[in-house]
Parts: C-alpha cells; structure tokens; sequence
C-alpha cells in the first residue's frame, strides 16, 4: 500500500461521511414536506425557495442553543451518548458497496471503504452497539422518561434483532458469503434482485428495520404522549442535534442495507456492471447515483410508512416479533438451508423459482395458522353464548 | 332518574376480520390511502398573504357570525356603555378574568352601570360563557383574533379598549339581536305588576 491508496481511502471515508451529511438534512425536509404533504398541508415553505434552507436554518438554530447539562446527570456518559449513537451510523456506512469496482489509470480500486471478508457480520455488530447510544442515553440522563424510553429501546432491539439476524442468515446460507459486494454480483450475474425470489424475507427483514432504526411504526423509545421525549428528553442544543443525526444516518444506513441485500445495489438493467472488468470511473459514479437513488427510494418509504400507521402498544410489539416474526423467520431459514444444500442457489434461474416458492408456502402456512386459529376462536365464541343463553333461560 | 333496560347500548370490539389479522393487506390500503392525499389539493392557508376572512367556509374560511375572539362592549343608541354592572358574566366566567366595578348609574333609566370593566385577555379561554350569560347583551365576542401586545398589561382590556372595539367591529360583526330598550328601575311597578299575575294565577286554581 502507497500513500495514493492512503489518499484513495482518505477520499472515501470523506465523501461518505459528506454525502451522510448532506443527506441528513434533505431527510429532515423531505420527512417534514410528506408529512405535510399526507396531511393536506404544505410543509415548511418559507425559507429559502419551496423551504430548502429549512433543516440548515434549523440547525444553525440548535447551534446557538444553550447547550445545558442538568444537574444530576452521569458526567462522562451523558455527553457520550449522543456521540456513539452518531458514531456507531456513521461508521457501518464502511462496508456498503455503492459500485463496482474501478479502474483509474493502472489502479483497480473497490467502491467501499473496506472491502472486508466479514462485511454483513460487520453491520450486524455495529448496528446492535448502537442501541448503546439509547440506553446510555437515557441511563445518563438520571430521569425517569429518559430511563424508561432507554429499557424499551433496549428491549425492543434485543427482540427485533433475533428476526432481523434470522433474515439475514437466510440470505448468507444462500448466497454463501458474507461479502455485501458478492451478494450484489450475484444478484447481477442471475438477473434477480433478491426481492424477487425471497419476498417474505424482505418483508420481515423491512420490519425488523423499522424496529432497529426506531422509527414509526415502533418508535416506542421516544414516544411523546408517554414519555415526554423518550430517551433524549434532557438533552438540548448540539447534543440533540447529533442523537438526531444519528437516527437518520441509522435511516440511511439501513435503507442501504437493504438496497444492497435485497435490491440489488447499483444495478439497473442494461448499464455495465463492473463484474468481468473493472468500471470507468464515469460508470462508477453513475453506479453511485443509482444506488443513491435507490436509497432515497426507500427513505421515502420509512416516512411514507412513518406518517401512515399509529405506533404499537408495547405488548403488541413485543408479541408480534415473538409469535409472528421470530416463528416465520425460523421456517423460512428452514426452507432457505433446504434450497441452499443444492449448488450456487442464487445463480441457478431453477433454484429462485424453488425459492419463491419456499417462501410463497410458508407465506400459505401462516395463513392457515391464522384461518385454523380464527375458527377455533369462533367455536370456542358459539359455545360461551350458548352458555350465556342457557344461563338467561335458567333466570 | 333511573336508567331504563332499554337505554342500555352494550358497545362490544369490532372484530377484526382474517384479512385485518393477518395485518399486512390492512397496512398496504393504509398506505394507498396515504399515498393519495399526497396528491391531494392543499389546505394550507399562507396566512399574512392569504387570511381566513377571505376565502369561503368551505375551504377553510371563518365563520365570522360565530367566531369566539376578542370581546367587545356594546354602546346603545346614545352611545353610553349597555352594561348594567349585574356581574353576571363576572360569575359565569370559568377563567374568573373578568373585574367590574359597579357604581349607582348617572342616566335615569338604569340603576347602575360599570365605572370600570377589564378583561384578562391572557386568562380568557374565550369560551363566550360571558356573552351567554349577559341579560342585556352588553359583552360579545367579535371574530378579530389577531390581537397581540409586548407586555401582560396591554393584553389586560380595560373600559375604554373595549368600547373602542365596538367602534371597530361594529361593522364586521353586527349586534346579535336587537338593542334592549325600555328596561328600567321601575321595579316597584313590575312587582307589583308580577304580583298581581301571581295571584290571578293562584285564583285561577
Ligand atoms: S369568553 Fe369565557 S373566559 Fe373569556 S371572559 Fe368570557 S366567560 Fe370569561
Ligand atoms: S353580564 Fe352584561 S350587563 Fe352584566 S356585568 Fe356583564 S357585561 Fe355587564
């Protein structure tokens, strides 16, 4: 390694922290035009032209905040908190792979920070630290909402994360590699983004997100009308501001994720792909428009999904990733282990067609889990009101 | 009074049907439903630009006749403040931010009459309970909403201001019913005059 990789790499972790940055604001805007736009309403509009300044005059705002600390607060973890859980986004941005590889010159460089063996594993680990960021938060705080919206965050991510891991070992044991940029070649190579031929697991896989990013749906961590602010209630100023770009570069974080795992990265039909040579460095950036444009896809749909269904009750949550996920993301793993006993499962145009069939059946199984359980439910009804029928005639 | 077997309404759960249990298909036609309003007309006013006074009921505007705002004092045809100092809206106040003072009334034809009367603008909750209870309807509620001051005494509505508002508004929103005339301290004659229909009554039976 010469120092033109050294300033390859350096270049990289730059842009991405950049881009991360430049998101997070449009994201407070676009969250805050839907919203208004699926209320009827306009959403902020006033500074700067059609609002585009709103999230940066926002922010100079927090920036001049008092950043207060209450008294009673754990000195050196109150101001760490909002560090990990920036920190921890951030840094699992490492691994994704936003094209292909790249030849500039002689050079052949990959389009991630670190091309690592153990990419999946990697976010896995980081995404689970940064419930860290929550729970010390509100631990730190030394008040009772914070604490409370702390234990539920961490209750929610233990549970959330059992579905999340099932999904996504499902699509390790089938694709065989840990590598975030092989999946996608896979996906390249075969012609079906894996969405295509595991749409159950995507759609557990979407949901366990939701819960591990926090947002609506399950934002019990932070839930208002219970727990003022959850989790960063005593927080103000700059330490707010970071707490807050952390759950949107969590956001953007886990929409790549699935992009890449489930959409197939930066492939659109019909651009070269980097697999049998490396890209143009004008290729690569419009590999990363794609990408990007994918990711922003499914930003829209996190506040799209945000403004549309009311929050869980937390026992609901709580039972629907124990019964309901947990459960269907075993048989699913089942069933995938099954297909993957054959060779290069997700190569094989045969082999999807067995896989979306595993899933379209364990999609039927659970219906009928439910069907055999509703009319239990309706017998076991008709026989209480025969009862109560009894016991009025006997009056 | 007792409640009768039949009044009883037994409001049960709705049920959920299979498709709501299985709760994806519910959550999709959630987010079609979403996803339409998106394109929806837009029902923001862009106020200091556009107000509510100017477009139709329908699409947002204010119902001037029965809009609840700033309260103002009716002057009579001879232009002397209507109220009579019964503290009746002093009473009927749930925010208790009404103070009057009362005093015997210079004019022949009332007893008394409010030598001050100051409204708490801040305290208010502008629920019109005064303009209620008013047997004179000498305090009503007028559709400006826009009132604001730099300090707390400003917002406090004394006599004066509240005249003055009638002068203002007198145009925008008329008298809700027409000028009470004729009441007097004749109180005397009208007992005696009540009396006699009581008894009148009482033979009667
Ligand atoms: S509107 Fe209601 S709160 Fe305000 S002064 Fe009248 S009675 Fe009191
Ligand atoms: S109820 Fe009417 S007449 Fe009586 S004090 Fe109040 S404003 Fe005056």
């Amino acid at each position: 390694m010469d120092w033109v990789d050294l300033v390859i790499i350096l270049a990289k972790i730059l842009g991405i922290i950049g881009v991360v940055k430049l998101t997070v604001p449009f994201m407070i805007l676009a969250e805050r035009k839907v919203s208004g736009w699926i209320q009827d309403r306009i959403g902020p509009n006033r500074a700067g032209p059609k609002g585009i300044i709103q999230p940066f005059a926002d922010g100079l705002k927090l920036f001049f905040k008092e950043d207060y600390t209450p008294d009673g607060v754990d000195k050196i973890l109150f101001p760490l908190a909002p560090c990990i859980a920036m920190l921890m986004a951030i840094i699992a941005m490492a691994v994704i792979p936003f094209s292909g590889q790249v030849q500039v010159g002689e050079r052949v460089f990959d389009m991630q920070v670190g091309a690592v063996n153990i990419g999946i594993l990697y976010i896995l680990a980081i995404g689970s630290l940064a419930v860290y960021g929550v729970v010390i938060g509100g631990w730190a705080s030394n008040s009772k909402y914070s604490f409370l919206g702390g234990l539920r965050a961490a209750a929610q991510m233990i549970s959330y994360e059992v579905p999340l891991a099932l999904t996504v070992i499902s699509m390790i044991v089938l694709c065989g590699t840990l590598r975030l940029e092989v999946i996608v070649n896979q996906q390249i190579e075969s012609g079906w983004w894996n969405v295509f031929s595991q749409p159950l697991t995507f759609i557990i896989f979407l949901t366990c997100l939701f819960a591990e990013t926090n947002r609506a749906p399950f934002d019990l961590a932070e839930c208002e009308q219970e727990l003022v602010c959850g989790f960063h209630t005593e927080y103000s100023s700059m330490k707010f501001a970071m707490f807050f770009l952390g759950e949107y570069a969590h956001i953007i974080v886990a929409s790549c994720l699935a992009v890449v795992l489930f959409f197939g990265g930066w492939h659109v039909p019909g651009l070269p792909t980097g697999i049998d040579q490396p890209l143009s460095l004008g290729m690569a950036l419009l590999g990363i428009g794609i990408f990007y444009i994918k990711v922003w896809a499914f930003i829209f749909f996190f506040l799209w999904v945000r403004w549309t269904l009311p929050r869980f009750r937390y026992d609901q949550l709580m039972r629907m990733a124990w019964y309901g996920m947990v459960p269907v993301g075993l048989g699913l793993l089942m069933i995938n282990a099954g297909i993957a006993y054959f060779e290069n499962p997700m190569m094989d145009s045969k082999l999807r067609w067995y896989q979306l069939g595993g899933n379209v059946a364990m999609l039927l199984v659970l219906l009928a889990i439910v069907a055999i359980g509703e009319i239990r439910v309706a017998k076991n009804n008709a026989r209480l009101e025969e009862y109560a029928r009894g016991m009025k005639t006997q009056n | 009074m007792a409640i009768k077997e039949s009044d009883i309404v037994e409001v049960k759960e709705p049920e959920l049907s299979f498709w709501e249990k299985i709760y994806l298909p519910s959550v999709i036609m959630g987010l079609m439903l979403t996803f339409k309003h998106i394109f929806r007309k837009k029902r923001t006013l862009q106020y200091p630009e556009k107000r509510r006074e100017e477009v139709a009921v329908p699409d947002g505007g204010l119902r001037g006749k029965n809009y609840r705002g700033l309260h103002r004092l009716n002057k009579d045809d001879q232009g002397r403040v209507e109220c009579v100092a019964c503290f009746m809206c002093a009473t009927a106040c749930p925010a208790n931010c009404i103070d009057i003072v009362g005093d015997e009334a210079p004019w022949p034809d009332r007893e008394k009459y409010p030598v001050s009367f100051v409204i708490d603008e801040l305290k208010c909750i502008y629920c019109g309970m005064c303009e209620y209870a008013c047997p004179v309807d000498a305090i009503e509620l007028t559709p400006v909403y826009n009132t604001t001051g730099l300090s707390r005494d400003e917002m406090m509505f004394d006599k004066e201001k509240l005249l003055e508002q009638y002068d203002k508004t007198i145009d925008i929103k008329p008298r809700k019913n027409p000028l009470i005339v004729g009441y007097s301290c004749d109180y005397k004659e009208q007992a005696v005059e009540h009396r006699e229909k009581v008894e009148e009554f009482e033979r009667e039976l």
